[in-house]
């Protein structure tokens, strides 16, 4: 049991440190800091331009959002980079627990999530008026602690896609632009067409951003729990999904002799 | 006559690359058409249907402006991981007219999104495609193209001596879409941001293109000055390139390994 905890803590920070790429200062602070700050603000202000929704509804749906920058990236980059940089081949005949070496590279990710989102909060109450109350800060926090689990977990999916896929990087930015059109992050699910939304609703983000905001607006958290669990249970649906996944395409590589290959 | 040849033979060459590229495919048509229907969504909301060719070209321009910057901020870098970087340094050519093709071309392909944003605005959004002045449009959609690839290379200059060229190209992407008004009015901004956009070349590139389409203001002002900005581009390239080539070959960081 120590050897599965110390797979899972020390083994995932030290493949996190070593896999995703943007973690260098001058990488981390443009991309992960930098490019949140801005997204934040352009559709503010076009929400604004557009007299569509209040101000509040752009500053928690992309300060929530914004956690994906982390999620889909650097957990992409933390199970896909392995064949990349040539060391899924030791990594996969190594006796190490899968569970523990897959899941464990998500706590450092998690982590990342909640300071990129607790980043753009910030931001936004600095920048743009945001005020929410201050009760509803905690509850603020474990929303975006949820929603940043599940898209950590939606992460490790597209990242188990990446050790056979050609192009993991194009998956990785398709997805994280698509979660900015489907799950309501600037645009109403409602005033989206009935497909589109029923899309928004498998995904993460979309629970948790609907469930920060009518915390932000107000209500208790009691009053949203139906919203978290969705959100908790759709993490950990894809959690599954990643980890069968990863399981299945490892045993087809062995099988087919593809596991470095491009 | 070389120098045109260098040109139309680095543009032709960067052309094909770039069309095989999948993350060039992203960034020119995925990417802004998403971009433009999170827009015609917003502005649908909003009850702005009005101004849905505002957001198709608005959109449209964010694709260019994209296509631009990952590919001058991408052009240097990807030459130093290929290791012909120092070939083209080395070549008797200046190194402006090595990589003006280049850049041409980077925003040459993200003209795709413009045609994308539009073709997708008019098929699923029944976006009405009647420009106040067809012929305006063409010449000024070219001219905020070229002037866009000659800013790029002035931002590929920079990315000599920097690493992370990737991380600042990052960075420039939204500020950029913002400061120049592309989908909504730079009104909205503080003051102090106006000068910056004045400086911008899509800032002008899309009033020139606005005005050519919807009407409501000159054309050839916006359009005179997306051309000026544009000489001014290469030439502050010119420098830019020769300074931080020879800072490079002085501190033999060309390869920055």
């Amino acid at each position: 049991m120590k050897r599965w905890f110390t797979t899972f803590f020390v083994g995932g920070l030290i493949a996190y440190r070593g896999l995703f790429n943007w973690i260098r200062p001058a990488m981390y602070i443009p991309t992960m800091l930098g490019s949140p700050l801005f997204q934040l603000i352009f559709f503010t202000k076009l929400g604004q331009f557009a007299h569509a929704e209040s101000r509040d509804f752009y500053i928690v749906g992309n300060s929530v959002q914004v956690c994906a920058m982390s999620s889909v990236y650097a957990m992409t980059m933390a199970v896909a980079n392995e064949r990349w940089f040539g060391t899924l081949g030791p990594l996969l005949a190594s006796p190490a627990n899968r569970a523990a070496v897959f899941l464990g590279r998500a706590v450092p990710v998690l982590a990342n999530g909640l300071l990129v989102s607790a980043f753009t909060f910030a931001a936004g109450v600095l920048l743009l008026g945001f005020r929410p109350g201050l009760g509803s800060v905690p509850a603020l926090a474990l929303i975006v602690l949820v929603t940043v689990t599940s898209c950590t977990c939606f992460g490790m999916l597209l990242g188990s896609i990446g050790l056979r896929a050609k192009d993991f990087f194009f998956a990785a930015n398709l997805a994280y632009f698509l979660m900015l059109l489907f799950c309501g992050v600037n645009v109403p699910l409602d005033s989206l067409p009935g497909w589109m939304s029923a899309v928004g609703r498998c995904l993460p983000l979309t629970h948790g951003i609907a469930a920060a905001r009518e915390v932000a607006s107000g209500q208790s958290l009691p009053g949203v729990s139906g919203l978290v669990w969705t959100e908790l249970g759709i993490g950990a649906a894809y959690a599954a999904a990643a980890y069968l996944l990863f399981r299945l395409l490892e045993r087809e590589s062995r099988r087919t002799a593809v596991l470095d290959a491009y | 006559m070389n120098a045109a040849r260098i040109v139309a033979s680095g543009f032709r060459t960067n052309l094909k690359m770039l069309g095989t590229s999948s993350f060039f495919l992203l960034t020119s048509t995925v990417q802004p058409v998403i971009f433009a229907t999170l827009a015609f969504f917003m502005y649908r909301t909003g009850d702005r249907a009005g101004t849905l060719l505002y957001a198709a070209l608005g959109a449209g321009m964010m694709g260019v402006w994209s296509t631009t910057l990952f590919g001058s901020g991408g052009m240097i870098q990807w030459q130093r991981w290929q290791g012909t970087l120092e070939l083209g340094v080395g070549a008797p050519p200046s190194m402006t007219l090595v990589y003006l093709p280049f850049s041409l071309a980077n925003s040459f392909t993200g003209m795709y999104a413009l045609v994308a944003t539009l073709v997708w605005g008019r098929l699923v959004f029944g976006v009405p495609l009647h420009f106040a002045h067809p012929w305006l449009f063409v010449l000024a959609l070219p001219a905020t193209v070229i002037s866009l690839g000659l800013m790029g290379l002035v931002l590929a200059s920079t990315f000599i001596l920097y690493r992370y060229a990737n991380a600042l190209a990052n960075l420039l992407e939204y500020p950029v879409w913002i400061a120049s008004g592309l989908v909504f009015s730079t009104s909205l901004l503080p003051s102090w941001t106006r000068p910056i956009s004045w400086i911008l070349p899509p800032y002008w590139g899309i009033l020139a293109l606005r005005h050519a389409a919807l009407g409501g203001g000159s054309v050839w002002v916006p359009l005179a000055l997306v051309a000026a900005l544009g000489v001014a581009s290469i030439a502050v390239a010119a420098v830019t390139f020769r300074l931080f080539e020879r800072l490079a070959r002085d501190r033999a960081t060309l390869s920055l390994t």
